[in-house]
């Protein structure tokens, strides 16, 4: 997939090694793209606090990373932003791809979707939904050294324009 | 009520800013520690602000998480955890993570009181259930060892904290609340941690 190459080089081309992740189905290239390349150090965790805690621990130390979710994953994490990454300032790389929307078959999810924006926004955190392949490296490599610049967090989320979406929600639509 | 399922025949109760002062003495190598919301970040800033601490304000349950990514970043700096039993209750799953990676410099230690002491006493599953050194075991964390006094929590401890891990030590502990309040200041406390490990950005500021 060449939205999920792209990001990969990206985050190598800022020093981004560490992957976190909780596994989703869009995301498969990202996460199996990392996880078959030797730079990438890639680990799976079993929440997504988890994998942002484990991030903010690497980055104090010195080693850089990101952290990958879906939409629900992300549902799980307001408290580790808004009580860690925020006020400690740590400048955590977040991918997010995008559920819930754009030809979504689980009510559930669409309702868990509609509250990652405003959350983001309430902390103030800075997101970019990534739809288009030809303008995404530059805004993937711009946010990430401005993260990192500026001690502060950004996410990127993964819209179905970009990724098609998720093939086997598409085929439970009518 | 079922007994507690500890193997520990008869562990005694010990005190945690006791603990905390007994570990942080046998600290050679500019080890990390990085405690927990409540009472264990309270009790390690109690025994002596060092560089290379690390304190939790919030995020509860995540300080085993923070302590493991620091292992992975300085895989030749030992990075110890503290936390406590309601803590590492809501995180679990974290324990499989550290057991199925096997970061060999980490080390946690579980405060267990059987109670979430700050937010006003109420009873943990570890008063009378959970076992966290079966649970961690079983997490695969095979070096997980109830701590039966202070002279054994000291041989625990007398270890080089940068090999020989996953270690995971959990003491029962009495309800004392912690016995100092950390500065409340995340922005500080993430920069002199960072500073503490090598990390941090070098300026005229540092001066
Ligand atoms: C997500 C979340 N839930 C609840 C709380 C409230 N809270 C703060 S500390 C704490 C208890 C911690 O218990 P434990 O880890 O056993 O430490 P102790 O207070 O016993 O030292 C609770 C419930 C919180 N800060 N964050």
């Amino acid at each position: 997939m060449a939205w999920a190459d792209s990001f990969l080089r990206t985050l190598k081309e800022n020093d981004v090694r560490l992957v976190t992740y909780v596994p989703d189905n869009v995301l498969t290239p990202l996460i199996d793209g990392a996880a078959a390349d030797n730079y990438f150090m890639s680990i799976g965790t079993t929440r997504e606090d988890e994998a942002i805690g484990t991030l903010a621990g690497a980055y104090m130390g010195g080693l850089r990373g990101v952290a990958m979710m879906q939409t629900s994953g992300f549902a799980l994490i307001a408290n580790a932003l808004a009580s860690l990454v925020v006020p400690y300032q740590i400048p955590a790389i977040i991918a997010v791809s995008e559920r819930g929307t754009l030809g979504e078959f689980n009510i559930g999810q669409v309702t868990v979707a509609r509250t990652m924006r405003p959350t983001l926004d309430a902390i103030a955190v800075e997101h970019h939904t990534l739809s288009d392949e030809a303008t995404m490296p530059f805004i993937v490599d711009k946010s990430i050294k401005q993260a990192f610049t500026t001690q502060s967090p950004v996410v990127f989320i993964f819209s179905p324009l970009l990724t098609g979406g998720n093939p086997a929600a598409a085929a439970k639509l009518r | 009520m079922p007994a507690p399922t500890i193997d520990a025949p008869a562990v005694k109760v010990l005190n945690r800013a006791d603990l905390t002062k007994r570990l942080v003495t046998k600290l050679a190598r500019d080890e990390a520690v990085v405690a927990g919301i409540g009472n264990t970040n309270f009790d390690l800033y109690a025994a002596g602000h060092r560089p290379q601490n690390f304190y939790m304000l919030g995020s509860m349950g995540l300080a085993c998480p923070i302590a493991f990514g620091v292992a992975l970043a300085q895989p030749e700096r030992g990075v110890i955890a503290l936390e406590g039993d309601g803590s590492i209750l809501m995180a679990l799953g974290c324990l499989a993570t550290i057991g199925m990676v096997k970061p060999r410099n980490l080390t946690i230690v579980i405060m267990d009181n059987g109670i979430y002491q700050i937010t006003g006493r109420q009873k943990a599953a570890t008063a009378s259930s959970a076992d966290i050194v079966a649970i961690a075991r079983g997490a695969g964390i095979a070096n997980s060892h109830w701590v039966r006094d202070e002279k054994h929590f000291e041989e625990l401890v007398s270890r080089r904290f940068d090999d020989g891990g996953p270690v995971l030590l959990a003491a029962k502990i009495d309800d004392k609340p912690g016995i100092a309040q950390t500065v409340r200041d995340p922005p500080l406390i993430r920069n002199r941690f960072m500073r503490g490990l090598g990390t941090g950005r070098a300026s005229a500021l540092d001066a």
